[in-house]
């Protein structure tokens, strides 16, 4: 064996530490930049709190009282429920145009077999669930199987799970009494406990305890981990022994059962099933997502942050008609607020050491 | 004494390629083996074969004495032996525990790891401090900075201390020092000999004659799809090296495979 060649001897006259931090003083901006990447759900929380605040000013006592303030909840949840179901499928690097569809789809099945077949409410509600696995589960094999990019898949399901639904429906709601006198149970999650002004939906707590289940799994648990490890570089995650096609399609599914569930949920919000209700739901919750600081391009960003994306928007709607500003100007400002995000994780992504 | 890996007429074919052609293998106990070829020899694809990452046609694989049939990595990885593979598969947003526990996560005792599944963080972030202050890489401002904060070597470093830290039967290194800065490079060789001075055998796939001389104890010349000979980097230069692989010179009989 020889020892090092003859160019290397220099080296140990040279600085004997390797690749230490270099200890340059790093500016203000740095900093900032370095804290919101350790902690991507600063940005949202931060335009959260700046909004809220914003439209107390503009808006007035009315926008910040306990009522209105859980009327956003209210307003927010079905949505934050699907945004919850689309940070799982956009950590991985994917996305989900289905989730509405998938949604609406289940919520269909659930009130057509309580209420047109006399099936026991809770059993409709497994079935509706155990759907909404199965349709996930149908995304997720197209896409790690015949290797479909997510986005051409959940295009196409969206298609099909939609036209299966208004088949399925008729085209008809099923409307609020006929739910009332058959399956009641259906409208479980629009009871609400008041306090002090503010009405809380089961709806909306039942959201806030997805996003809580869902960060758990994502960041207390090996799956979780190996989820982000996916959507951050598929190929090293396959190389370091995570079987990535198994969990993908466990996303998918997981996806799939949050979405039944907030199509449970939606009969109690809405009141009646109607088939055409959400169909922007999917851009929303994408929206939501985004705003919420979580990366398109995967493996980076807190699931929480989807919460919070889905109460910047629920507050940008409520604090502008408030203001008595046209609706039009509340869809601009969100177009704004989805690039603005985009630009500020594309920055974050950029940190240096 | 038993080779740790004893490989016999190794055939790999993709349609009317031949990647390797009957091509032997031998590691020994505590040893560096450097694997060179010329671009397109099939070194990657016999290295590839022995830990699980192609399925050969034909051919036989002992481990210790006992044969192997591998379907992936992860069942060799079961058995112990861990690659280091060029592209160092690191996941660049997750921390530097993550990174070393990836696929092999340890969960809390109880209830808590049986039923709620949660991982043991303390556990994993103390056990990866350990492993990386053994291999004098403790540079790092904490273990739970993402890896992509990292500079190259200290990458190449965490992939270097994740095999070591599970690697019972041998070590595969793919290329560690070809993304490296001169200082860094040196470096990893230093660690490659680390690992070795702890009794576990390398594999070592390389490209620069300088390093391989200077680490290898054996040195396996692939061409054409086959063992051409292994040599004692002692006894040869790194021009009759190049001149084997490249089939300028026929290798002496009593090295020949």
């Amino acid at each position: 064996m020889t020892t090092k060649a003859s160019y290397e001897k220099v080296i140990d006259q040279g600085d004997s530490e390797v690749a230490k931090f270099e200890t340059r003083h790093h500016s203000l901006l740095d900093r900032v930049q370095h804290v919101l990447h350790n902690n991507p759900t600063f940005v949202p929380v931060i335009v959260l709190m700046i909004s809220l605040l914003a439209f107390w000013v503009i808006a007035g006592g009315r926008f910040f009282s306990a009522f209105n303030l859980s009327l956003i909840m209210q307003q927010v949840s079905i949505i934050g429920m699907l945004a919850a179901a689309q940070s799982l499928i956009i950590i991985t690097a994917g996305i989900d145009l289905s989730v509405a569809a998938i949604m609406i789809l289940m919520s269909v099945i659930m009130g057509k077999l309580s209420i047109d077949f006399g099936v026991p409410p809770t059993i409709a509600i497994a079935i509706g669930a155990v759907g909404g696995m199965l349709a996930g589960a149908m995304n997720g094999l197209l896409i790690t199987k015949i290797k479909l990019p997510p986005f051409i898949t959940t295009l196409g399901t969206w298609s099909i799970f939609f036209a299966l639904n208004l088949w399925l429906s008729g085209a008809q709601s099923i409307r609020s009494q006929d739910i009332d006198e058959n399956a009641a149970f259906l409208k479980f999650f629009g009871n609400a406990i008041n306090i002090g002004g503010a009405r809380i939906t089961f709806g909306v707590i039942l959201m806030i305890v997805i996003f809580v289940v869902l960060w758990y799994m994502l960041n207390k648990t090996a799956w979780g981990r190996h989820v982000y490890a996916i959507g951050d570089d598929m190929e090293a995650a396959e190389m370091s022994g995570i079987r990535t096609e198994r969990t993908l399609v466990s996303v998918y599914m997981l996806a799939g059962l949050v979405c039944a569930i907030a199509g449970w949920a939606s009969i109690g919000r809405v009141g009646s099933i109607s088939p055409q209700s959400f169909y922007e739901g999917n851009l929303q919750s994408i929206t939501a997502v985004v705003i919420g600081g979580i990366s398109l391009f995967g493996g980076r960003g807190s699931i929480m942050g989807a919460l919070f994306g889905a109460l910047i928007v629920g507050v940008f709607q409520s604090g502008l008609r408030m203001a008595g500003v046209d609706v039009l100007w509340q869809v601009f400002a969100i177009g704004w607020l989805i690039i603005i995000a985009v630009a500020i994780d594309q920055w974050i992504r950029r940190v240096s050491a | 004494m038993t080779p740790v890996v004893s490989a016999k007429g190794i055939v790999k074919r993709y349609g009317h390629v031949t990647a390797i052609d009957r091509s032997d293998f031998e590691l020994r106990p505590g040893e560096i083996l450097a694997v060179i070829g010329d671009n397109g020899a099939g070194k990657s694809s016999i290295v590839k074969a022995i830990c699980g990452a192609t399925v050969p046609d034909e051919g036989e694989i002992l481990i210790e004495g006992k044969p192997v049939k591998f379907s992936s990595p992860i069942e060799a990885r079961d058995m112990g032996i861990e690659i280091v593979y060029q592209n160092l598969a690191l996941s660049p947003a997750l921390s530097i525990a993550d990174n070393m526990f990836t696929g092999r996560e340890l969960r809390k005792p109880g209830f808590l790891g049986k039923v709620l599944r949660m991982l043991d963080k303390p556990a994993m972030e103390k056990f990866a401090r350990e492993k990386l202050t053994e291999l004098g890489l403790m540079t790092v401002q904490s273990i739970k900075q993402p890896v992509e904060t990292l500079s190259g070597g200290q990458r190449q470093g965490v992939a270097v201390a994740r095999a070591a830290a599970f690697a019972t039967k041998f070590i595969i290194m793919d290329e560690p020092t070809a993304a490296l800065g001169v200082k860094e490079s040196r470096k990893v060789l230093e660690l490659i000999k680390d690992v070795r001075a702890r009794g576990i055998p390398i594999i070592l796939i390389s490209h620069n004659m300088p390093h391989v001389f200077e680490v290898a104890d054996r040195i396996h010349i692939h061409r054409l799809g086959k063992r051409l000979c292994t040599i004692d980097p002692k006894d040869y230069t790194m021009s009759d090296a190049v001149a084997f692989m490249t089939g300028a010179k026929e290798p002496p009989a009593r090295d020949a495979a």
